[in-house]
């Protein structure tokens, strides 16, 4: 069985990161997480799989193949989604002041070992 | 979307609205349908409200047996179409949902907003009638039709 929580513990690591999950997207059920108090990780995991699959309806519509990395800037912070292995996604929730250039690596690197 | 007790039509239609449910009914333990939404015919409203009683009982009789807390829920994945089925404590008792979707949601989301619809039933419900009214069986057929009527519209 894998364990994904070293996968976890790199991201929540780096500065600003609320929180990481990994998540079943053909459901949107938590496979695992690591988050702050305050997030509800059953709506936020079943809300980014619904966000994956939007986004690749979308890239498909837009005939650029499939998403490699969605990110959702609010307010307030950013939801970033990185698609693994067919049926896993890689879900963080960043602060404002993040590095975002740094965590989308790092996301995109976790995502191809995860697959 | 149809129900016997009117306070549970805001809720119900919310749920569906937002988990994009294509079917959804509300029944107590025993198998008596509270509110339904997208079942067209009696049979299959009342065939799905036993069923679904059925494995909610026979799903929370495994448990007991294991010593294990009941289950909760109970999800069905299927090729186009899933159930969501799970057990809930209304202020008018133990309550069961049966919820079908498609493809164009997910089991998460519908759990999300199933988790919603019981905060907001709770939230919903008017203060029960203190006297309760004896149920004899002369009243039943009557009750049951009065039912049918309410939930079909007939």
């Amino acid at each position: 069985m894998t364990n994904y929580a070293p996968f976890l513990e790199a991201l929540t690591r780096l500065r600003g990161i609320r929180g990481a999950m990994v998540v079943e997207s053909g459901d949107g059920l938590v496979v695992a997480e690591s988050l702050m108090g305050g997030l509800k990780g059953t709506a936020l995991a079943a809300m980014a799989a619904n966000l994956a699959t939007r986004a690749a309806d979308l890239a498909g519509s837009a005939a650029v193949g499939a998403p490699r990395f969605v990110h959702l800037q609010a307010s307030e912070g950013s939801l970033l989604v990185a698609p693994a292995a067919s049926s896993l996604v890689l879900v963080a929730v960043a602060s404002r002041d993040v590095p975002l250039g740094l965590l989308r690596l790092e996301m995109l690197r976790m995502a191809e070992r995860l697959a | 979307m149809r129900a016997i007790e009117p306070w549970v039509l805001g809720p119900l239609r919310s749920f569906v609205s937002e988990s994009s449910a294509r079917l959804a009914l509300l029944m107590t333990t025993s198998g008596q349908v509270v509110a339904q939404h997208g079942f067209t015919g009696a049979l299959d409203l009342m065939s799905a409200a036993a069923l679904g009683a059925g494995i909610i009982a026979s799903s929370s009789e495994l448990a007991m047996q294991m010593d294990w807390p009941p289950f909760r829920t109970v999800a069905h994945q299927g090729e186009h179409y899933s159930h969501f089925l799970a057990w809930f404590d209304s202020p008018r008792g133990r309550w069961v949902g049966l919820v079908v979707f498609g493809s164009e949601t997910k089991l998460g989301v519908v759990q999300v907003y199933f988790d919603q619809l019981v905060e907001e039933l709770v939230a919903a419900a008017p203060p029960e009638p203190v006297q309760k009214k004896e149920v004899l069986a002369a009243d039943f057929e009557r009750e049951l039709n009065a039912s049918l009527r309410a939930l079909f519209g007939r």
